[in-house]
């Protein structure tokens, strides 16, 4: 069935932003993660919306489009303030006060 | 299928009739924050007072509203098809919102105009947080759950970080940010699920498609527990705790207060409306995950907070425990006994008021402090009471009522949680019952351990000159202390308010 397909590409892309998040070191490829994991949802929605004939699934997809360029635009602006004040991105060495 | 998706649309419009009377108090805040830019922007002077006085003014204002509501005769108002709910539980939650809103302004005004910090934007952003606060009150829709915690959560990133020429408060702000994208995507990918199995977002239809068919299915465990996880992660629930601590050091202390007690609110706000009128279908599922997050949060929170030399890092511990107060009601859901569940959401309202009113009076107490000494090592509150006896007193019922001694509102509220959770009757809940009254020893012993500072121990340096605090600090620590003990010795009200928030569940 054409469903299927869609939620294991949605299943893969979310397994892998969730991989990313916790593996990788680098401020801006753990934002590149995130989003992955927001692809994955968007196409979820989209693909549930088309099975069900309902039209929220893509309203929903619209809305976390929209709120995820303005969560992004956040995230980068603290990336820039992170590299001025510490010279870097890896997050490992942007750890002064340990949990 | 694109037919089918054609079909969709050829369905006829109708306006939406908007209940503007339902809507004002986000039409006051909306229209505060506009101003708040247009001011900011044509006013010469970086550091005016205008700011802080007109976000103060604005959430007042909106609170007018929520009270005309409050008395009128509709006790549910919805809106946008059910997707927006003003009912007694969300003003109860709005009116709580918007008074933390205000005595974080008051908190903020002379800390931010002293400190070299950018004022437009940061009662800006404070606004748009409040705002969604509000607005999440009122969410009873996977969309506009999604859209509130946003709403409120994007500015409070950009208010964690403020500090950012600071090593400590950038880095701070960015573990909160990173923690809170990564746990609203993961919500996310949770409501994709329950959207695709029930083929509803409104919370109310969920419920009801959890109860059929689609609740047995294993993706609906999947989809209720990544759905509450982003959740846990607000309400800074171990295991998601640990950008609490950092966050709450690094950023302005106005904001830690703002963040441990508005924000946390709003997240259990969601967690309350999604469980009650969403996933009570799978109380199964929602009791053990409940169970393990709040006596995991407890214990964690209280014994990291005992070895804690700095003030506001005790306190950061101190809110994730009180987070798992908090939460321990949820483990003992049971979709079957109505008078259990009303018990819970009315004792759940009750503490989050009480928590927020003493957290917020503490943290004024603890500005005020900082304004002399410049630390927020424990060690510099040694002899408080000789120096600054009003504050040391004021800060000793803060304490005494988040530890839950008699006749602090604290106590009450404390009080009414174990109730909650022992009617329950089930071994788990008797379970719960024991795991909340050690951890309510183990609190204790901090907060004494601060008492004892400030009334027995010498000051550090011999320094005994009096302290100026502030007037709005002094308004803030008023306000809070004021209800804090009179609630606390007439409990009637403040029960009568909890018991009457009930959710409308139903429709």
């Amino acid at each position: 069935m054409l469903l299927n397909q869609f939620l294991v590409l949605a299943a893969v892309l979310f397994c892998i932003g969730v991989y990313g998040v916790i593996a990788r070191k680098n401020g801006v490829l753990v934002l590149m993660s995130v989003e992955l994991i927001l692809n994955a949802v968007n196409i979820n929605l989209v693909a549930f919306s088309a099975m069900t004939d309902s039209i929220s699934g893509q309203v929903f997809a619209l809305f976390v489009i929209a709120v995820a360029a303005a969560e992004v635009g956040v995230g980068l602006a603290i990336v820039l303030a992170i590299f001025r004040t510490h010279k870097t991105v890896d997050l490992d060495q942007v750890d002064l006060m340990k949990g | 299928m694109p037919a089918s998706l054609l079909a969709v649309t050829t369905e006829t419009y109708s306006t939406p009739v908007l209940d503007w009377h339902a809507l004002a108090p986000l039409v006051i805040l909306m229209v505060t924050l506009g101003l708040a830019i247009i001011v900011d922007s044509i006013s010469a002077r970086r550091t005016s007072t205008v700011l802080p006085n007109l976000a103060g003014l604005g959430m007042l204002a909106a609170l007018i509203p929520v009270l005309t509501l409050a008395i009128s005769d509709d006790r549910s108002r919805e809106l946008f098809g059910g997707s927006f709910v003003v009912d007694r539980f969300s003003l109860l939650m709005s009116a709580l919102f918007l008074v933390a809103g205000y005595v974080t302004v008051l908190l903020s005004t002379n800390y931010i105009a002293e400190g070299d910090y950018h004022e437009g934007e940061y009662y800006f952003l404070l606004v748009a947080s409040v705002a969604g606060m509000v607005f999440m009150a009122s969410a009873r829709d996977l969309i506009s759950i999604f859209v509130a915690l946003e709403l409120l959560s994007i500015p409070a990133y950009l208010l964690a970080s403020w500090r950012k020429r600071t090593q400590t408060g950038i880095e701070g702000g960015m573990k909160y940010y990173l923690m809170g994208v990564f746990a609203s995507a993961i919500m996310l990918y949770g409501m994709s699920l329950i959207f695709g199995g029930t083929g509803h977002t409104r919370l109310v239809d969920v419920g009801e498609a959890l109860h059929g068919s689609f609740g047995s299915e294993p993706i609906a465990v999947i989809g209720i527990v990544l759905t509450l996880v982003g959740f846990a992660f607000k309400v800074s629930a171990v295991p998601f705790h640990n950008w609490a601590p950092d966050t709450y050091e690094g950023a302005p202390t106005p904001i830690t207060a703002f963040l441990s007690v508005a924000s946390k609110a709003a997240g259990f706000v969601a967690l309350i409306q999604l469980i009650f009128v969403g996933f009570l279908g799978r109380d199964d599922v929602v009791r053990p995950m409940m169970f393990i997050l709040a006596a995991l949060t407890m214990f964690v929170g209280n014994v990291i907070a005992l070895r804690q030399t700095n003030v506001v890092r005790l306190f950061a511990y101190s809110s994730v425990a009180q987070a798992g107060f908090i939460l321990a009601p949820l483990a003992v859901v049971a979709a079957d006994d109505p008078a259990v569940l009303s018990g819970i959401v009315e004792s759940m309202t009750l503490y989050l008021v009480a928590y927020a009113l003493m957290n917020l009076g503490a943290f004024a107490v603890i500005i005020a402090v900082s304004r002399r000494t410049g630390t927020g090592e424990m060690d510099s509150w040694g002899g408080l009471f000789s120096w600054a006896p009003a504050l040391a007193v004021t800060m000793a019922i803060f304490l005494f009522s988040l530890g839950g001694i008699p006749p602090m509102l604290g106590w009450n509220a404390k009080f009414r949680l174990f109730d909650a959770v022992v009617s329950a009757g089930t071994a788990s809940a008797y379970t719960m019952a024991v795991i909340m009254a050690i951890n309510t020893v183990i609190s204790m012993a901090y907060y004494l351990t601060l008492v004892r500072r400030m009334f027995v121990d010498d000051a550090p340096d011999g320094d005994h000159t009096p302290i100026k605090v502030p007037v709005p600090l002094v308004a803030a620590m008023a306000i809070t202390a004021t209800v804090v003990v009179v609630a606390g010795v007439i409990p009637g009200p403040l029960s009568d308010l909890a018991q009457s928030a009930t959710l409308a569940i139903a429709g």
